[in-house]
């Protein structure tokens, strides 16, 4: 079930990158391979590292590997599940005692409420109670968004003025969450692009905030990144790490024609993981992210994946 | 914006530079890598393919023809075929629109589309003076209405909304009655907020249409997140096929993104980018300009964008400085000061650098200016008597003790001043000689282009 959703959802990546490698395994000159291979994986977004991977080819294929007929993908499966991190056991796992505190952070736009809202429904459905903060008291009407998705799914929110400073919201949250004894406190934030110094300031200061109240708190820092985006994800997981350290990213619009080829880079370049992927509207599209079946979904010829 | 594309252009070139003649070795190489530094901008695969070919072809051509020399010719192709690659003629609002303008924004979930409403919405009232009512018709995402609402009243745009929980509200029936609205208030604009998708789909495809249909819009546009990767084009695609689109305005452009978009959706959908979302605030619209994009990726600077932005400091207090008096030359210690004044109003050192031709490379070193140096050479300046500073030859060894000591600084820092002034003083000379006969942007832009000969900036040497 899970991996015939992936498998549809990536369906017309994977068909143009088993096409391109159906190339790859035929009887093609060296410089035909590598042409369909940079065609292939800069589609699928996945940016310099592509030239990396280009250039290690180039030099196997000259030393007289990687010739034969379908030694390339199985080559680049192998290689790129040295890149590909996915979460080590649960995505996120619960603290002990005490509410454990999931801060949601990411570009404008990216799907944070939307995937705050998954995240409530996956977390409700494994039994935890959760408390949800509205910190995005900047964009009109982000709070009636959240409030919307939180009566569906019969959790309560925490919700400042619009215009309210953030920190103070996340404070009574945390306040709130500790006086419920809920499991769990989801902390959604205003969208913001990395290059806002003042806004990336106030992301610091709701998790300074979120630190003193609770020990240890936030526990988990989420990156919300569009599946759409190009090589500029590796820069917003740059970036917003810095600010505050991230746990790694919930992918989203993963359906379509999104490739999330840029979490190859975030995971060559940072080694961050991706923990969650969203693939459609409904509350119930949340898949926790497994490598292998995102790479097979990814790289494996059609009869394959249907097998 | 585009400064990774910037820097990676910057040492291809570099490699063309040191060299006389360029074999066509040279060509297919440098090619090779203007072909992998866009992929790695997010250009579309086919886009950055055609794109290293043609300029190649060019220089191949050229070489054959006369030898290519150096880095000129190369930025020169370079520059030409950039600029084709995004130039459109077309203008950012349709022409000979009705009365209300009809304008429809589409686009993917989380591009843009409400906010862009609203900052279009402003920069028609601002720019064109037009009455501008704004219809919610995102009935899809919670919030939506309200948040174009309150965008409204923030801006006092007019909105015409409905509360789409009730029976019978469908965003074809509220575009319906928002034209009808506008027409009878006498609006002189409309621009309709659409629902996003997560992809495209025939829902999607569906809704829009019947709305385009009921409105007839005099433009639609599609509005695209910079930050998109190789799906931008698939997108565009899909909704220039569907909806016959008048542009593209592409938002987020301040996030650093590396415009891979912009040189790619033009190229494959035919469709221009009118518009550029350039920041958080309501009024951060700009109109797109292919050939001050191109100049900037090439680090020929956004000499335009320069101009402009010292001329809104000029608009703002107009007897600042003898403007005319400088250009031919005669510039003084008191202009300086007058222009640190003026820096201080335009923003940040750095992003006025960013400007400057040439710069871009520099970009590591820019990090570097304090803008607090301006402060001290602000201090240097102001420790000097007004003699001094309409005569800056005056400037004897004495004198120059005596304001190192007034402004707490060395001589060596006095000394400094005065010889990045007297560059300045023949930059302008050159400067001025290059926008006699006239000043019209376009030419000074054209100058400072392909094939003109860049000038220098103060305290930075051209290779």
């Amino acid at each position: 079930m899970v991996f015939s959703r992936l498998r549809q959802s990536l369906g017309r990546t994977r068909n143009r990158i088993s096409h391109a490698l159906k190339r790859l395994g035929g009887d093609t000159s060296s410089a035909d391979t590598l042409e369909a291979l940079e065609e292939l994986l800069y589609a699928a977004d996945v940016g310099p590292l592509a030239g990396e991977l280009l250039d290690e080819v180039e030099k196997q294929m000259k030393a007289g590997y990687l010739n034969g007929p379908g030694e390339m993908p199985v080559w680049l499966r192998e290689r790129l599940l040295e890149v590909v991190q996915g979460p080590d056991g649960p995505p996120l796992p619960l603290v002990e005692d005490g509410p454990t505190v999931v801060l949601v952070v990411g570009v404008n736009g990216s799907g944070k409420t939307t995937s705050i809202a998954k995240l409530i429904h996956h977390l409700r459905s494994e039994g935890k109670s959760v408390l949800v903060a509205a910190c995005d008291t900047f964009r009109a009407a982000a709070v009636e968004q959240l409030t919307v998705w939180c009566e569906r799914s019969g959790v309560e929110l925490i919700r400042g003025q619009p215009g309210a400073d953030p920190a103070s919201v996340a404070h009574d949250a945390a306040q709130a969450a500790i006086a419920r004894k809920v499991d769990v406190l989801l902390v959604d934030t205003a969208g913001r692009l990395h290059t806002q110094k003042n806004l990336m300031a106030e992301l610091e200061k709701v998790s300074r905030i979120l630190t003193r109240q609770i020990e240890g708190a936030p526990h988990h820092t989420v990156l919300v990144l569009d599946g759409t985006t190009g090589q500029n994800a590796v820069q917003q997981a740059r970036q917003f790490g810095e600010r505050v350290p991230l746990s790694g990213i919930f992918l989203t619009k993963l359906d379509g024609t999104a490739k999330g080829g840029a979490t190859l880079s975030i995971g060559h370049e940072l080694g961050l993981p991706v923990l969650f992927i969203g693939l459609g509207e409904g509350l119930d599209d949340l898949e926790v992210f497994n490598p292998e079946s995102f790479l097979d979904a990814l790289l494996s010829p059609r009869e394959e994946a249907e097998a | 914006m585009l400064e990774n594309l910037t820097s990676s252009f910057g040492s291809i070139l570099d490699r063309f530079r040191g060299k006389g003649k360029l074999s066509e070795a040279d060509i297919e190489e440098g090619m090779r890598e203007v072909r992998r530094a866009l992929l790695e901008a997010d250009v579309h695969f086919k886009v950055a393919k055609d794109f290293s070919q043609q300029v190649g072809k060019t220089l191949l051509a050229e070489s054959r023809l006369k030898g290519v020399s150096g880095a000129q010719q190369v930025v020169g192709a370079f520059h030409q075929e950039l600029t084709n690659l995004m130039k459109s003629d077309a203008p950012a609002l349709p022409a000979n629109p009705g009365h209300p303008m009809v304008l429809l924004l589409a686009g993917l979930q989380g591009a843009g589309k409400t906010t862009t409403a609203a900052k279009l919405g402003l920069w028609l009232r601002q720019r064109q003076n037009r009455r501008v009512l704004l219809a919610a018709c995102d009935l899809q995402r919670p919030g939506a209405v309200d948040q174009l609402v309150t965008l409204g009243k923030q801006l006092e745009i007019d909105v015409h909304a409905e509360d789409p929980t009730q029976p019978g509200v469908d965003p074809v029936g509220v575009a319906k009655r928002a034209l009808a609205a506008a027409k009878k208030g006498n609006y002189d604009a409309l621009i309709i907020d659409s629902a996003g998708r997560l992809h495209i789909d025939d829902d999607l495809m569906d809704e829009i249409g019947a709305v385009h249909k009921a409105t007839k819009p005099d433009g639609t546009y599609l509005v695209l997140d910079a930050m998109t990767g190789q799906d931008a084009v698939e997108s565009a695609q899909s909704f220039s096929a569907a909806l016959d689109l008048h542009a593209v305005i592409l938002t987020k452009i301040d996030g650093d993104a590396r415009g891979g978009a912009a040189l790619s959706v033009r190229q494959v959908t035919g469709k221009p980018i009118a518009f550029l979302g350039v920041g958080e605030k309501p009024s951060d619209l700009e109109e797109f300009d292919a050939e001050r994009v191109a100049g900037r990726i090439l680090d020929m600077g956004d000499v335009v964008g320069l101009v402009e932005k010292a001329q809104e400091a000029f608009d703002e207090e107009q007897d600042v400085m003898d403007y005319q008096r400088m250009m031919s030359g005669k510039l003084t210690m008191q202009d300086l000061l007058d222009q640190f004044k003026m820096v201080k109003k335009m923003g940040s050192m750095k992003k006025l650098m960013g400007m400057m031709p040439g710069m871009g490379k520099m970009s590591g070193l820019m990090e570097s200016v304090d803008d607090s140096q301006f402060g001290r050479m602000e201090a240097i300046i102001l420790s000097m008597t007004p003699a001094e500073r309409l005569h800056p030859e005056i400037l004897d060894g004495k004198r120059r003790r005596r304001i190192a000591r007034g402004s707490g600084v060395e001589v060596s820092d006095v000394n400094r001043l005065y010889k990045s002034f007297q560059q300045m003083q023949k930059q302008m000379k050159s400067m001025q000689k290059m926008l006699s006969g006239g000043r019209s942007k376009k030419r000074l832009l054209k100058q400072m282009g392909a094939g003109g000969k860049l000038p220098n900036m103060p305290g930075y040497k051209q290779n």
